[in-house]
């Protein structure tokens, strides 16, 4: 006889919790009701619209899930009862978010034409025809402005960071401590500081001021983010690197710091998308210039406050041309995000 | 039998840092306090330039609640304070935290306990993303697309509940209230609040959520028992980050908020303020005086705002400790 019978193979475990037929029908049951329910209410009621809809699915979901399995005891329901409001209090969370991203493309795109991104708004007032002027001026002083802020606020937060991850120093806990009370200093009030120590001593609105106003918003990103990429750098490397007798400062700078650059270059990125975009400091230190120009010291335009300044006149093709630059904005912060963790899920990787 | 040398006498070793690595220590050294210059010069800037202020109001422009320049030649006539600002701050402010904290315990349970795997890691990201989204475009966004829906709900519950002080107004106009502004900023502060409480609540010890599985218990049993007593300091803490970042918003304010001086506790009436978005306002156009009274105003925030700050920050990292 050629046949094994495997009897003594243990039989598959049991996992009472992972999805099964029946817990597939009773999702499907409890949306088919609560979809009645809402529309229900939305027909009767004053409800309308997707918000309607959501309102009816929120009160329906959590009642009908409680209500359907009472009968299997009082923990069993308030489990499916907490559930279900888990689930569609994150589904809120969502409409905004998602709202956000559809209005924003959908009225921005309105603002686009060919050569919205390499004109300027020298020669159209905000008001004009959307077929003419651009946000060229813009974006060239908002690359100009982050790039000085990033010269120096990445060294100084990877510094920072260095202190308190090789150094160990004394003030330490001090400086962490610090830097994460810098991280809620308002935006406006870093605004403000530049306004009274840079704008008021050299004469004026400038791209400097604006630039030094972001260094200090963007100095506790990289510091902090910094700081949690130091920490994953194995101490076997710096031993080995000690052992061959080299000193703190070769170590550091050959060593630690080149085997976790891209998680460097990943805390610049998110240090520049927390910046990318702040409005109020530029109000108080770079204020507005309808042209392209890279003079650092005179005023220049950037991204918010072409929105900013475009929002406020409420005409109709400059509320529009107010979403084409929240398009464009956006655009860049979603791009410089998807580059910082391209760069993150390779230093993981290795 | 083998005689055993005596061992060689032990070296002594001495640990020093090279010149190389004093002059290196130095540089992070000086490098690490720029934070702390930073701060210093932030508070004693402001109050050298808004010195003037506090020296003729005194406490007056922090109570008062009036912005009148009155002769522009003669500062003596100028009546200013930013009581109403510091009340509507705060009032939008506690708006935004009691909406977003139901929100961020359910959102960061979700991620944490109910999402299959690979959303996980996608809602994580996501969470970062929303954090970074410019607070303009919230603002834009407020004005145009949450500003008539909030309208509405205004008017219904004015209508039914205009017996609650709260949700009561002088005459029944709804628009740039502080209740837009509190939803808005609640809808900023999320991601901030929930990313606070994912850390913590991921870091519940897992074994005892296990064990109340073993002995029967159910998902949200181990949640109520074990997870949220566990986090609830770190989502104190976190709250109180989104509390010091909604008073300190200015952009997103200044577009959904009616600037009157008065002080206002009705969230559906269409009038308020906060510090920041006053500063946003009255520069433009402002006088010497009064731009050192905005100065003063910045100082009264930076104050409010670090304390803030700072207590979150001690909460939330003695939450970290206990891990």
């Amino acid at each position: 006889m050629t046949t094994f019978q495997y009897t003594d193979v243990a039989p598959q475990p049991r996992r009472p919790w992972d999805h099964s037929r029946s817990t597939a029908l009773r999702v499907v049951v409890l949306v088919v009701l609560s979809g009645a329910f809402a529309w229900l209410l939305n027909s009767f009621t004053g409800l309308s619209g997707f918000l309607g809809w959501y309102v009816g699915l929120a009160f329906a979901m959590p009642l009908i899930a409680f209500v359907g399995s009472v009968k299997h005891g009082w923990n069993m329901a308030t489990d499916r009862l907490a559930t279900s409001l888990v689930t569609v209090a994150f589904a809120a969370v969502t409409i905004p978010w998602v709202s956000i991203v559809v209005t924003v493309y959908q009225k921005g795109s309105k603002a686009f034409h060919a050569k919205y991104l390499t004109d300027d708004m020298r020669i159209t007032p905000s008001s004009d025809l959307l077929q003419y002027g651009g946000v060229a001026h813009a974006i060239i002083g908002t690359l100009l402005m982050v790039l000085i802020a990033s010269l120096i606020a990445v060294p100084l937060g990877i510094l920072a960071a260095v202190y308190i991850v090789e150094i160990k120093g004394r003030f330490a806990k001090m400086v962490r401590f610090l830097t994460q009370a810098m991280s809620g200093v308002p935006s406006i009030v870093a605004g403000l500081f530049i306004y009274a120590t840079v704008v008021v001593s050299f004469g004026g609105f400038s791209a400097w001021a604006g630039a030094l106003s972001l260094v200090i918003l963007m100095l506790p990103t990289v510091a902090r983010t910094s700081e949690e990429v130091l920490k994953i750098v194995p101490d076997d490397l710096r031993s080995a690197s000690y052992a061959l007798g080299a000193s703190q400062a070769r170590t550091t700078f050959r060593v630690v710091l080149p085997t976790v650059i891209s998680g460097l270059v990943t805390s610049a990125v998110l240090g520049i998308a927390r910046v990318v975009g702040e409005t109020a400091p530029l109000i108080l230190t770079s204020s507005y210039f309808v042209a392209k120009t890279t003079s650092l010291t005179e005023p220049i335009a950037s991204l918010p406050i072409y929105i900013f300044s475009s929002l406020g006149l409420g005409d109709d093709n400059a509320t529009t041309r107010a979403w084409g630059g929240s398009l464009v904005l956006l655009g860049v912060v979603f791009l410089l995000f998807v580059f910082a963790r391209i760069l993150s899920s390779r230093i993981t990787r290795k | 039998m083998q005689t055993l040398e005596a061992p060689p006498e032990q070296r002594e070793i001495k640990t020093y840092y090279t010149k190389v690595d004093k002059v290196f220590r130095g540089f992070v050294s000086a490098s690490a306090l720029f934070s702390l210059v930073v701060l210093l010069l932030i508070a004693a800037f402001l109050l050298y330039r808004g010195f003037e202020i506090f020296a003729d109001f005194g406490l007056g422009f922090i109570t008062t609640s009036k912005w009148d320049i009155g002769n522009p030649e003669d500062t003596s006539t100028a009546v200013l304070g930013i009581g109403a600002m510091l009340v509507g701050s705060v009032v939008t402010a506690f708006v935004a935290i009691l909406v977003a904290i139901p929100f961020a315990i359910a959102t960061a349970l979700f991620i944490e306990y109910y999402a299959p795997r690979f959303l996980r890691t996608l809602l994580t990201a996501v969470l970062d993303l929303v954090a970074a989204v410019p607070s303009v475009i919230y603002g834009i966004w407020g004005y145009v697309v949450l500003l008539p829906l909030v309208e509405d709900w205004s008017a219904t519950l004015y209508k039914y509940l205009n017996w609650f002080p709260l949700f009561d107004v002088q005459t029944p106009i709804f628009g740039r209230s502080p209740l837009l502004a509190g939803l808005l900023l609640a809808v900023m502060i999320l991601p901030i609040v929930t990313s606070v409480a994912r850390e913590v609540y991921g870091q519940a010890p897992r074994d005892l959520v296990d064990a109340s599985y073993a002995l029967g218990g159910t998902k949200w049993g181990g949640i109520k028992t074990v997870v949220l007593p566990f986090g609830r300091s770190g989502l104190v803490g976190g709250a109180m980050l989104g509390l010091g970042r909604a008073m300190g918003e200015t952009v997103a304010v200044y577009l959904t908020l009616n600037l009157v001086f008065k002080v206002n506790f009705q969230i559906l009436a269409s009038s308020g303020g906060n510090v920041a978005s006053l500063i946003a306002n009255k520069f433009g156009e402002a006088t010497a005086y009064e731009l050192k009274a905005l100065m003063a105003a910045g100082l009264v925030l930076f104050l409010v705002t670090l304390l803030v700050n700072f207590f979150a920050t001690v909460i939330v990292n003695r939450s970290r400790k206990i891990i």
